[in-house]
């Protein structure tokens, strides 16, 4: 791709990001919220979909690290008086620590087994935070956690944690784009030839969980941020196969693809919420439509119609 | 009490375990279908008025009308899906378990429900000075049976072997004459006919309540992985692995009673990468 291509691939994003952030006075505070929530989300989304879309990994418990971050941001504006910004850096900084310690182990297995040694490992995690009341407060988790000052209303919130968005997803793109990240997506589709060129495999599977974790820290300390609490759920098995959908929804080849899987569900729950409690029932119906008719995700069916090139094909090994 | 768990768990994991085997699917939706067959339970037996012929009306119909759902559901969805990649049968079997989900709180409602066991299994019997709830005792001879009954099935039978067959080698079985759609159909209800019938035991021993579908599913998940994927004798051995260290975690440490297993799995896993025994994958 030219020079010229590549920015103009970059200009709807650059319109959507404009445009978001003329939005907040012009929108009621309803949807200004559900943006931010959507935005929060979407960095989940897209720090999961680093191992799953780009390195092929069966990372099924992302969740587990989202709930860390959140739970260390928490416990550090609540239980210590440690300057704010201390927990900003802690709560990424813990989750990709548990990041690494979980990979560790993880990626000495492959596929399945990776995935089922992760959910073990994350619901010991989750097992913990339930049941340690002292510290995480239980089943019923932390809540009143007292956020700083610039992002008490919902408009900062916004603001806040769409530069925050920004910033991270330019990073994972550029991430993405490095070396290693080829590296990581040419291990993904062929981890015996990657080995064969001297590639250290697990190492790279080991650093990109690492930073797939580290962002997921970051996202649930924007959740913390956005909703003032946490609660075991953040960790629970659930929300990991929900946001492991996500990325299968938007089109997991393609870069935004879960950005748009998030958005989907956000608002489905939202909207399909206020009408039904049986929001979960439509969206169980519109994944097996999508299941039969789009099968590379609702990104990857824009991306194959309008043009632009259709990413890598992933081949099943 | 951690044994009598461990048969339930073995009835529904080797149900996940048989559908892994031979679709090569982890089936989500497999605790959902092992809710049903619990909430079916509660139905039939209040239908029967709770008396012991509801319980044992329950306990044999449940199960097949959990096979109805899955059967209706393979054939109506799921099996024009089979030539799809994995992730994508994942997926559809999430689906699955969000719709059945829902429609069981459509059905029954989100309040909790508790059927009784049969006068019969009240009380308690004593063996080697051990005092031992009949019921407990109850599902401690049912689980063999079940086992021992897969087992004739799945290598006496015909249609078992076909589904074994079908395990190792699916284009093989397909290229010498035999539907192999239908062999899956089969296969998936058969599944699904176990996580039934594990949901009716556990009917009387526990509430039936939303979300009992995602508290059995990670289980079972786990418990097939260190048994070994698809091996009927592996989800045995990892029911019991389970099963004893739950109980283990309660009688010592009772907060942390959830952390046991999960920590057992972790151990089994690092130590024996592809579960205890052998898997057809």
């Amino acid at each position: 791709m030219t020079m010229k291509n590549r920015f103009k691939s970059f200009v709807p994003y650059g319109v959507i990001f404009v445009v978001l952030l003329f939005l907040p006075p012009v929108i009621p505070r309803f949807y200004t919220y559900i943006l931010t929530s959507i935005f929060v989300t979407a960095l989940l989304a897209m720090s999961l979909n680093v191992v799953v879309g780009h390195g092929g990994l069966f990372q099924f418990h992302h969740a587990a690290f989202y709930g860390v971050g959140a739970y260390t941001f928490a416990l550090i504006l609540t239980k210590t008086s440690l300057p704010i910004w201390v927990g900003f850096v802690a709560g990424p900084v813990a989750a990709a620590m548990a990041g690494l310690l979980v990979g560790w182990f993880c990626v000495r297995l492959t596929r399945l087994y990776f995935g089922m040694l992760q959910i073990s490992l994350g619901s010991l995690i989750w097992a913990i935070a339930f049941r340690w009341y002292s510290l995480t407060g239980g089943d019923d988790g932390i809540h009143g956690v007292p956020v700083p000052d610039f992002v008490t209303s919902s408009t900062s919130a916004y603001y806040f944690i769409l530069i925050l968005l920004t910033i991270c997803l330019v990073v994972m793109y550029l991430i993405l784009r490095s070396p290693f990240g080829m590296t990581l997506q040419a291990i993904r589709d062929n981890p015996e030839r990657c080995e064969a060129v001297g590639i250290n495999v697990r190492r790279h599977q080991l650093l990109g969980i690492v930073i797939a974790t580290f962002f997921a820290g970051v996202a649930g300390v924007l959740f913390v941020v956005l909703e003032r609490s946490v609660f075991p759920d953040l960790l629970f098995w659930v929300l990991s196969l929900e946001i492991f959908i996500m990325c299968l929804l938007g089109g997991w080849f393609t870069f935004a693809g879960p950005i748009l899987g998030a958005a989907i569900t956000v608002s489905l729950r939202t909207f399909v919420g206020i009408y039904t409690e049986y929001w979960t029932l439509i969206l169980g119906v519109m994944l097996i439509l999508l299941i039969f008719f789009l099968p590379e995700g609702v990104m990857g069916f824009i991306t194959e119609k309008f043009g632009a090139r259709p990413e890598r094909v992933y081949q099943e090994r | 009490m951690g044994l009598s768990r461990a048969m339930i768990l073995f009835i529904v994991t080797s149900g996940l375990s048989f559908v892994l085997g031979v679709l090569r699917v982890p089936n989500v939706a497999h605790g959902s279908l092992y809710m049903i067959g619990a909430f079916s339970a509660f139905s039939i037996s209040k239908l029967f008025g709770g008396g012991p012929i509801g319980f044992w009306l329950a306990l044999i119909l449940s199960p097949f009308i959990v096979a109805l759902v899955s059967l209706v559901s393979e054939r109506l969805l799921f099996c024009h899906l089979y030539q799809r990649e994995h992730l994508m049968l994942l997926l559809f079997t999430f689906a699955l378990m969000l719709i059945l989900g829902d429609l069981v709180k459509l059905t029954w409602g989100a309040e909790y429900r508790s059927i009784m066991a049969p006068d019969f299994f009240r009380g308690s019997v004593s063996i080697f000075g051990l005092s031992l709830p009949r019921y407990n005792l109850f599902l401690l001879v049912l689980g063999p049976l079940v086992a021992i009954g897969l087992w004739l099935f799945t290598n006496k039978t015909k249609i078992g072997k076909i589904a074994r067959a079908a395990a190792v080698d699916m284009e093989m079985v397909g290229a010498v004459g035999i539907n192999v759609s239908w062999v899956f159909a089969f296969a998936f209800v058969l599944g699904c006919f176990l996580a039934g019938l594990g949901g009716a035991l556990v009917a009387p021993t526990v509430s039936i309540t939303l979300g009992m579908d995602h508290d059995i599913i990670i289980e079972a998940f786990l418990i097939v992985t260190i048994g070994g994927l698809g091996n009927m004798w592996g989800a045995m051995v990892g029911s019991l692995i389970f099963g004893l260290t739950q109980s283990f975690g309660v009688l010592f440490w009772p907060q942390f009673a959830i952390v046991f297993p999960y920590t057992a799995v972790v151990i089994v896993l690092l130590w024996r990468p592809r579960g205890m025994l052998k898997s057809v994958w």
